[in-house]
């Protein structure tokens, strides 16, 4: 998802705080898909590459109209001028959002049986799902098709030189309002992939996901460098790290039972549940949101950023 | 028929008024320079030209057909390419990248191909350097690259802006034998210089631009040869 940001952000040099929106609509799209051929006993695969099929042009349009309906008429406008709007689109969309699906959290349909590979010999071993692998493979599979689409191809080449300087990009017989709108486009079919993989991950869909989603790939965007693609992959992976080492560690460091030989009111708490931690996984999401701090302050280029100056 | 021709063309920004009605034609295989102080508004007529400004008043005709509101992507696809002034290469794509870049709106791969080798040729320092980032390169071989890129899109009118600005002498000379060069080879060229001897040597004809407007023309041999010229131009 930090690919999607990235991308825009590199293209126009504009933050789409709508995106975390466009990846909800995606898992959405992807679950209504899944949920009505779940019991077509077509094979899981099959309707879970449906589900995709479906979200991909659904985002895609999403991405192009906001572009053309939100941003396009404020291009030259101060920046924070589509910033607001960004803002606004996001609010647009969760409530399209709220009005298809409903303000229910929706389980997202277990189709595909779960099937744990341990690492180790014994069953306590770390251990990895085949739902997290096929995910590791699509990323990977996007990430490359990213590089290939950026780096190699005509329109690619024609969208880092419309980000480098637009007016010239127009004298060279480029038409840079279609090339925004393909960067957008693009950026959504990824933010679509990425919401169902969202949804195949955690099992759940809510309409207000797309937020604190967004900001977490806006956080591993900013830690990598935003507007680096290379950047946004690490980014991604040293925020997965972050959240689930910090949720690990620094709730064990945090763990209160210690204290029930000194304070007998919270032997209670901890009988009923020994991993009882001030700042244990139920402050996972908070990982994210201080690493975002950290960078902004001491690099706010990010780790392999370009240099922006006062762009940024 | 002229290729191109501005008709009384106005240009302002917001209140200020740059381009004050000048009429500028330029045949089909001719090379013609626009010669001025700075501030003279040369800069300004190619940008309203090229569709990077619309015009007040007036219009630009190329190739018998009002190209005046036109989008600039739109007026380049119709084979008219500038350099622009300080050169606005890309910095981050490679020296390859900004050339395929220059021929963006043609699809004949072949053609491009045998193109970006014959830029190699006439440029070989852009050659040794083809993977190598356009913003690691000197202010003249970038000029080189920003003449290489309008070339690559086979412009039957190349408009130059300033191209010897900021170089050693030795690079001005060699970028004016590309522009002989490619004047022979049948494009038309427009040249606008602050260097009024080199381009008047070079052209078949010549405009003075002052304030806005054009105060002289006429054959170059003729403009050389022109007192107010000597002395307000060529330093006599
Ligand atoms: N973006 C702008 N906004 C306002 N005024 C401008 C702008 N660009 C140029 N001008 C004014 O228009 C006039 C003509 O400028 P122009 O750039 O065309 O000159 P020039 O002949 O190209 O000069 P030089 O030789 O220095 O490049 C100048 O008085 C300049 O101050
Ligand atoms: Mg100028």
């Amino acid at each position: 998802m930090a690919l999607g940001y990235t991308m825009v952000y590199g293209i126009i040099q504009l933050i789409n705080f709508a995106h975390g929106e466009v990846v909800m609509i995606g898992c959405m799209t992807a679950f209504s898909v899944i949920v009505a051929l779940a019991g077509s006993g077509m094979p899981p695969l099959v309707i879970v590459g449906l589900g995709i099929l479906a979200a991909v042009p659904v985002c895609m349009a999403v991405g192009y109209i906001v572009e053309r309906v939100a941003y396009r008429p404020l291009r030259h406008a101060p920046r924070l001028a589509p910033l607001i709007t960004a803002i606004g689109v996001s609010i647009i969309l969760q409530h399209l959002a709220l009005l298809v699906w409903s303000r229910n959290v929706i389980a997202f349909p277990q189709i595909i049986e779960l099937k744990l590979f341990h690492l180790g010999s014994s069953d306590n071993s770390a251990a990895i799902s085949n739902v997290q692998i096929a995910i590791i493979l699509v990323s990977v599979a996007m990430m490359a098709g990213l590089l290939a689409l950026v780096y190699k191809t005509k329109i690619g080449i024609a969208m880092r030189a419309t980000s480098q300087n637009p007016l010239v990009a127009g004298l060279m017989g480029i038409n840079i309002n279609n090339v925004i709108s393909f960067t957008f486009v693009i950026g959504a079919a990824l933010g679509a992939t990425a919401g169902v993989m969202v949804g195949s991950y955690y099992g759940i869909a809510h309409y207000q996901m797309g937020f604190l989603l967004g900001l977490k790939a806006f956080s591993a965007a900013v830690l990598g460098g935003i507007g680096n693609l290379a950047g946004a992959v690490l980014g991604g992976i040293l925020m997965g790290l972050i959240e689930s080492l910090g949720a690990g560690y620094v709730g064990d460091a945090t763990n209160v039972c210690f204290l029930n030989q000194f304070l007998p009111g919270f032997n209670d708490v901890c009988l009923a549940s020994p991993e009882s931690s001030l700042f244990g996984s139920n402050y996972k999401d908070v990982y994210a949101f201080i690493v975002l701090i950290l960078v902004l302050v001491f690099r706010p280029s990010g780790l392999l950023g370009e240099r922006v100056g006062d762009r940024a | 028929m002229s290729l191109l021709a501005l008709e009384a063309l106005h240009v302002s920004y917001g209140g200020i008024k740059a381009v004050k009605g000048i009429d500028v034609t330029v045949d089909e295989g001719e090379l013609v320079c626009l010669i001025g102080a700075n501030g003279a508004g040369k800069t300004t007529t190619l940008k309203a030209i090229t569709g990077l400004l619309h015009p007040a008043a007036g219009r630009v005709m190329y190739a018998g057909e009002e190209i005046s509101g036109r989008k600039s992507f739109e007026i380049a696809r119709r084979g008219l390419a500038l350099v622009p002034e300080g050169r606005g290469v890309f910095p981050q794509l490679t020296i390859e990248e900004n050339l395929r870049m220059g021929a963006y709106a043609r699809d004949d791969k072949p053609g491009v191909a045998q193109d970006m080798e014959r830029m190699f040729s006439l440029f070989p320092r852009l050659k040794e350097r083809r993977a190598q980032t356009a913003g690691t390169l000197s202010g003249g071989e970038q000029q080189m690259l920003a003449i290489g890129r309008a070339l690559m899109s086979r412009p039957k009118l190349l408009l130059l802006d300033e191209p010897s600005m900021g170089l050693a002498p030795l690079m001005v000379e060699k970028i004016f034998e590309v522009i002989r060069a490619v004047s022979s080879e049948g494009v038309t060229l427009l040249l606008v210089e602050q260097n009024a001897r080199l381009a008047l040597e070079a052209s078949h004809r010549g405009y003075v631009l002052e304030g806005g407007t054009v105060t002289l023309s006429g054959d170059a041999k003729s403009l050389l040869g022109n007192p107010q010229v000597r002395q307000a131009y060529l330093g006599e």
